[in-house]
């Protein structure tokens, strides 16, 4: 497993039904792009995390599908429209094989 | 002048005319962050003795988006080291089986000493900054090995206690034992170093504003320190920087750490006296 990774995601603790809502996520990981050669010059294994997926209640919200040149430390940001409380689930896919979770609940106002 | 000064001298001219042809005003908006407001424009205190006009915090200088980044904690990419700095609090080193934690307890404890760091030790007449202190604590309290100038784990106990002191007001002691330090440090920035002889004032002080090719210079001010810069895709300490500064200039630069960058460091903090520690900065 990569070192340090750590999920984090933002999502508001509740929402009006139908409105579209902003999530935010970010996971800590040195995507490291496997172009890149050592001083030896010895080429650093590619080490990414190659998909993030979100899902609402099971039903897919986004499903990314990640490549080297996207820098350490992911980013997204993306609307969702919610018409139920739920739970939000997210997931990252390593290339080592790893998966990495994190899930926040959401309700209606 | 031999032939050779002159065309130095003419090489020199010729960058500069160019570099500094273009001037835009840094930007006037308010860093507001979890609801309070982050002081970014402050009046200069009276040792600056009229050098600049009003003090302004380099995220002013940034783009738009760049200033947004660090408005919001989750969009400031600068968490993520000080969440490591959690973790490295918390863990125990080296022979005597302490952490940070052991004896300071939670982090808050830290609170208040980005702003008035560095600062002279009375006793013993040494410059501290935050990375002394975490280095004097990590030989003489834990037996553990001293972590170097760039070492990761350094910066990121770095961030993790300058966010404890967060919109405090910059206060580097100047005078008493501080006195003969800030005069050096005074010196080295009105120096000029460098293939390029360029000082720190020349940039800094008299062309904050102007564009530096694409680059728009600033004050120089460190209250944001230890910076996340986009382009490294990690922390800075303030002397880090340093080094890229003079570096820039084509001259040997100084160590990290050196009497020489330890007393620029609290010269140049004490520029800022009265802007706020912006905690985890973002910049470009």
């Amino acid at each position: 497993m990569a070192n340090d990774v750590k999920p984090r995601v933002k999502v508001p603790k509740s929402a009006k039904a139908g409105e579209a809502i902003v999530l935010k996520t970010l996971i800590s990981h040195q995507m490291e792009s496997g172009q890149r050669k050592d001083k030896d010059g010895a080429v650093i294994p590619r080490s990414i995390i190659n998909r993030f997926t979100c899902d609402f209640n099971g039903k897919n919200v986004i499903d990314v599908t990640m490549e080297p040149a996207i820098s350490t430390n992911p980013y997204f940001e993306f609307e969702a429209v919610v018409n139920e409380a739920g739970e939000f689930k997210f997931t990252w896919y390593d290339d080592d094989g790893s998966v990495y979770e994190d899930s926040k609940p959401i309700e209606i106002t | 002048m031999t032939q050779r000064t002159i065309t130095a001298a003419l090489a020199a001219t010729a960058f500069l005319g160019f570099a500094f042809a273009g001037h835009a005003e840094p930007a006037n908006d308010t860093l507001i962050i979890d609801g309070s407001e982050i002081i970014t424009r402050a009046a200069p205190a009276a040792h600056l003795d009229g050098a600049l006009t009003e003090l302004i915090s380099g995220w002013q200088f940034r783009d738009t988006e760049t200033r947004a980044i660090q408005m919001d904690d989750f969009d400031n990419p600068g968490m993520i080291f000080v969440d490591r700095g959690i973790d490295s609090w918390n863990t125990a080193d080296g022979t005597d089986g302490k952490s940070c934690a052991s004896c300071h307890e939670g982090p808050e404890s830290m609170k208040g000493l980005r702003a008035v760091t560095p600062r002279v030790d009375a006793k013993s007449g040494k410059v501290m900054n935050i990375e002394s202190y975490i280095n004097d604590c990590r030989t003489t309290r834990m037996g553990a090995e001293a972590w170097g100038d760039k070492a990761e784990a350094m910066t990121d106990m770095l961030a993790l206690i300058s966010l404890q002191s967060r919109g405090e007001l910059v206060n580097v002691a100047v005078d008493g034992a501080a006195a003969p330090i800030y005069a050096q440090g005074k010196e080295i920035y009105y120096t000029r170093y460098g293939q390029l002889e360029l000082s720190c004032a020349n940039c800094h002080e008299d062309n904050n504003g102007n564009y530096i090719r694409s680059d728009h210079l600033s004050q120089g001010q460190t209250n944001g320190f230890p910076v996340y810069r986009l382009k490294d895709a990690k922390l800075t300490s303030a002397q880090g920087r340093f080094v890229g500064c003079v570096r820039d200039t084509r001259a040997e630069t100084f160590k990290i750490g050196s009497d020489e960058f330890n007393a620029l460091e609290l010269y140049v903090a004490s520029r800022g006296n009265g802007l706020a520690v912006e905690g985890v900065s973002v910049r470009n």
